[in-house]
C-alpha cells in the first residue's frame, strides 16, 4: 500500500528540513521527498495547507489498565492519543495491579499490540506496590521493555529508598521519572497553599512540597549519575533548581504540562470545579510566566499532558472527595499551538523538540525523524482550524478536561503510525 | 428593605443593608421567643429538610427550633441514617430529597463547596449550616447580631479572633462579614493556626502576641482547640496552649473595661478559655450567642422563604 501525499509543508529539525514537497510512504517507511511525485497505484491525497512533523510522543499518560478500565482503557486512551496526534505515548504503572513486575509490562505490551491507536511504552514502577519501600525488579521489566522508572502519583519518601534505588538503575541507562511530592509537607493538600486554599477553605499544597523533593533529588543524581527526569514541574523556583541542575552539567531533565502552562489558582472559584484538582495543584500566574520562560530558553525539555481520566461521577464528588487529575491528550497540541506557536512565543522547531523528539531522547527511544527510508510515524496538522473544546469531541472515556469551551486554533488531522493512518481527517481509524 | 436572596451560603453576597435587615428581623423574633406562644403561621404547609452529615448539637437544635417556630415541617437525615453512609453520592442523596418538593435544605457537611453543589441539584432553598473549614453564615450573623445588641454598633469596632482561625469556617464567614459591616479585624494566634493567606478574608491584623493586643480590643473572640493527634499537632499540649493563648482571668486586666468575650461552643474549659471568663456575668456573650442562633436562624429563614421585610413579623 502506497501512499503519497501532495503539497505538504514538512518540517523536521532533526534534518534542519522545512519545506512545501510531496511525501511518499510505502510499507511503513519514507520512500521519498521531493517535488511533483507520483505514484503508480495507491492513494494521493492532497494536503496543501497542511503540516508534517515527527509523530508526536506523550511521555506522561494514565491508560488507567488494567484495573481501571470504567476510566480509561489501552484502546480508548490510544485512540485519544491518535485523535490528538500522538504516536507513541508512555504509560505509567499507577494501574490495579500496580506495573511493577515483568508479567505486567508484558499484558499491556500485549494489549497495545492487539488494541492500540499508537505506540504505547510502559514505565514500571520504582517500588513494590509503589509504596517507597522495597525496589522492583526493574532488570526483569526492562528485559520485558519497561523504558522507565517511576512512582508516579506519589514521591519516594525515603531518602535513601531512593538513593539505593538510584544506583541499582544506574547499570540499566534507563531514567528514574521522579514526582515529586513531600508527603509529610503536603498531607491532604488540595489546591496551592495561599490565596486558593484559604478562598476555598482546603488544605494547601504548598509549593514547598515539590521544590524540597526536587532538591533532595538533584542531589541523589548528583551522587549516584543516574538520569533524573522532573515530572510535571509546576513552580518558579521548582525550574530553577532544574535550571541550575544542568548548568552543573548534571544528566536532569523535566517536563511540564499545558495546563500548569496556561491554568492557575484563580480559576477556582466558589463553584469547586473538580477538574481543576490536578496534583501536583494549578499554581499562580507568575509560576505559569517562569514554566513558558523555562519553555523557551530551553530548560524544560518536555511538554506531556498527565493525561488523568476519571468517570464522571467520581468528578462529581465533594472536591475534597474528587479524584486528582484532568485529561489532556486530545487538547495538548491544540493549546500548545493556540497559545505558544500562534502567538510567536516559540516556533514549530521547538515545538517538536517538545513534543517529539526529547520525549524520546529522555527515554533512549530511536528518534523519530522524517527521512527516506525511515519508519513513518507522522503527525499532519491543520494550522488554520479553529476549533471549541467539547466533550463530544473526545474519543477518551474521560471527560474531565479542564479546557472545556477554550477556543483554539490548530490542531491535528491526521495521525499515522508506520505508515497507516491511526486517524484520518480528524477521524480516529 | 427587600432581601432579594435565594440560598445563604456565602456571606459575601448580603450588603451592609441586607445584614441589617437581618438584624431587625431577628430582633423581631426575639420578641416571638420571648411570647407564651412562640409561634409564627408563616411557613405553614412547607417542608425544611436539615441534611447534616456531620454531628452537630447546637446548630442542628437551634435551626430545628427555628423552623418549627415558624410552623415548617422537619424532616431531619442524618449522616448515620442516611443512604450516604452506604456510599451514596451526595448528588444522589438531594435527588432523592428533590422528589418528596422539599422547600428548604438546612446542610452541615464535611466539605468544602458541598453547599453551592447542593443548590445546584435542588429548586429548594439552602442554607448552610456549616461546611468543612469552609464557611459558616448563620453563625457569622447570629454572632453580629450579639454583637451589635451588646455593643451597639458594629462599624468601628475592633474584633480579635484567638486560636485556630485556619480550620474556623466560623472566621470564614463572620471575618467578611464583619469587613462589610466595616469593623477591624486582628487574628492572634501561632502562625501554624493562622490562614495560608490571611488577607484573603480581609483580616486587617496578625498577631502571635495576645498580650499585646488584648487591650485595643472590643470583642475577643475565642475559637474552640481541637488536639486529635499529637504527631501532626500544631502546637505541643493544651497546656503551653493555654499558657500562651488562654482566655484566663489573669489576663482579664489587660481588656478594656467594656471588652466582651465570645465563643462559638462548644467550649475548652481551661484550654482557650478559663471559666471565670466563660461565667463572666459581664464580659462573656456565649449564652446570648445561643439564644440570638434562634432568632437570626428564624429571621434568615423567614426572609428567604416568607416575605421581605420585617413589618409583618409582630
Amino acid at each position: 500500500m502506497a501512499l503519497l501525499l501532495k503539497n505538504i509543508r514538512v518540517i523536521d529539525p532533526q534534518q534542519n528540513l522545512d519545506q512545501v514537497c510531496d511525501v511518499i510512504v510505502r510499507d511503513g517507511k519514507y520512500v521519498q521527498l521531493g517535488q511533483d511525485l507520483s505514484i503508480p497505484k495507491g492513494l494521493t491525497r492532497d494536503m496543501t495547507g497542511h503540516i508534517m512533523v515527527p509523530g508526536l510522543m506523550d511521555m506522561h499518560v494514565h491508560f488507567r489498565d488494567p484495573g481501571f478500565e470504567e476510566k480509561e482503557d489501552i484502546e480508548s486512551g490510544s485512540r485519544a492519543a491518535a485523535h490528538g496526534g500522538f504516536t507513541a505515548v508512555l504509560q505509567m504503572p499507577n494501574t490495579k495491579p500496580t506495573i511493577d513486575n515483568a508479567a505486567m509490562v508484558e499484558y499491556v505490551n500485549k494489549r497495545a499490540e492487539e488494541v492500540a491507536k499508537c505506540r504505547v511504552y510502559v514505565s514500571g514502577a520504582c517500588t513494590v506496590g509503589r509504596e517507597g519501600k522495597i525496589m522492583t525488579e526493574m532488570g526483569d521489566m526492562v528485559r520485558a521493555g519497561a523504558v522507565a522508572f517511576s512512582d508516579d502519583g506519589s514521591g519516594i519518601a525515603d531518602t535513601g529508598v531512593m538513593r539505593r534505588m538510584m544506583d541499582y538503575a544506574h547499570q540499566f541507562g534507563t531514567p528514574i521519572l521522579e514526582h515529586c511530592q513531600d508527603k509529610s509537607l503536603v498531607g491532604d493538600g488540595q489546591v496551592n497553599e495561599g490565596a486558593a486554599s484559604t478562598r476555598l477553605a482546603v488544605e494547601g499544597w504548598p509549593a514547598a512540597g515539590e521544590e524540597v523533593e526536587i532538591a533532595r533529588d538533584i542531589e541523589l543524581c548528583r551522587l549516584t549519575g543516574t538520569p533524573l527526569h522532573i515530572q510535571h514541574v509546576t513552580t518558579a523556583h521548582g525550574l530553577d533548581l532544574i535550571r541550575q541542575a544542568k548548568a552543573d552539567g548534571l544528566p536532569v531533565t523535566c517536563e511540564v504540562t499545558p495546563h500548569h502552562l496556561f491554568l492557575n489558582e484563580n480559576a477556582l472559584d466558589e463553584t469547586y470545579d473538580t477538574n481543576l484538582k490536578v496534583n501536583p495543584p494549578l499554581r499562580t500566574q507568575a509560576d505559569n510566566d517562569a514554566l513558558v520562560r523555562g519553555v523557551i530558553d530551553g530548560t524544560v525539555d518536555c511538554i506531556v499532558t498527565d493525561h488523568a481520566p476519571h468517570t464522571a461521577w467520581e468528578k462529581d464528588e465533594e472536591f475534597e472527595r474528587a479524584p486528582f487529575g484532568m485529561t489532556g491528550l486530545e487538547t495538548s497540541l491544540g493549546l500548545v499551538l493556540t497559545q505558544l506557536v500562534n502567538t510567536g512565543v516559540i516556533d514549530y522547531n521547538r515545538m517538536i523538540e517538545l513534543m517529539a523528539i526529547n520525549p524520546r531522547k529522555i527515554l533512549r527511544l530511536d528518534p523519530v525523524t522524517i527521512a527516506e527510508g525511515q519508519t513513518a510515524d507522522f503527525t499532519i496538522i491543520d494550522p488554520d482550524a479553529e476549533w471549541v473544546v467539547s466533550v463530544d469531541d473526545f474519543y477518551s472515556k474521560g471527560k474531565n478536561s479542564g479546557f472545556i469551551g477554550a477556543q483554539l486554533k490548530g490542531r491535528a488531522t491526521d495521525t499515522y503510525v508506520g505508515g497507516y493512518a491511526t486517524m484520518e481527517d480528524g477521524k480516529v481509524q | 428593605m427587600a432581601f432579594n436572596h435565594y440560598n445563604l451560603i456565602d456571606i459575601t453576597e448580603l450588603s451592609r443593608d441586607d445584614i441589617m435587615t437581618v438584624i431587625h428581623t431577628a430582633e423581631a423574633m426575639k420578641e416571638v421567643n420571648q411570647r407564651e406562644i412562640k409561634q409564627l403561621p408563616t411557613l405553614r404547609g412547607r417542608t425544611a429538610v436539615n441534611l447534616f452529615t456531620e454531628h452537630s448539637t447546637r446548630t442542628r437544635s437551634s435551626f430545628t427550633l427555628a423552623e418549627q417556630r415558624l410552623s415548617c415541617s422537619v424532616l431531619a437525615v442524618s449522616g448515620s441514617s442516611s443512604s450516604m453512609t452506604k456510599g451514596e453520592s451526595l448528588t444522589d442523596t438531594i435527588q432523592t430529597l428533590n422528589s418528596y418538593n422539599i422547600d428548604l435544605v438546612v446542610m452541615r457537611n464535611s466539605y468544602a463547596g458541598s453547599s453551592v453543589k447542593v443548590a445546584q441539584h435542588t429548586k429548594a432553598h439552602v442554607i448552610s449550616a456549616g461546611e468543612g473549614k469552609h464557611v459558616h453564615p448563620t453563625q457569622a450573623l447570629l454572632d453580629l447580631y450579639t454583637m451589635w445588641r451588646k455593643l451597639g454598633r458594629l462599624e468601628g469596632l475592633h474584633v480579635g479572633f484567638v486560636g485556630d482561625v485556619s480550620h474556623s469556617r466560623v472566621c470564614g464567614s463572620l471575618i467578611p462579614a464583619l469587613k462589610i459591616m466595616g469593623a477591624d479585624v486582628t487574628v492572634i494566634g501561632p502562625q501554624t493556626l493562622l490562614p495560608d493567606d490571611p488577607s484573603v478574608l480581609g483580616i486587617d491584623h496578625v498577631s502571635e502576641h495576645l498580650e499585646e493586643v488584648l487591650p485595643d480590643l472590643d470583642v475577643i473572640y475565642t475559637l474552640r482547640i481541637q488536639l486529635e493527634r499529637l504527631e501532626t499537632a500544631p502546637f505541643p499540649s493544651l497546656r503551653e496552649y493555654n499558657m500562651l493563648y488562654g482566655i484566663t482571668e489573669e489576663r482579664e486586666r489587660l481588656m478594656r473595661p467594656d471588652a466582651v468575650i465570645m465563643h462559638p461552643g462548644p467550649l475548652n474549659r481551661g484550654v482557650e478559655i478559663d471559666s471565670y471568663i466563660a461565667d463572666h456575668p459581664k464580659r462573656s456573650l456565649v449564652l446570648d450567642q445561643v439564644f440570638s442562633g434562634l432568632c437570626v436562624r428564624m429571621a434568615v429563614i423567614y426572609l428567604l422563604m416568607g416575605g421581605n421585610d420585617n413589618g409583618v413579623v409582630a
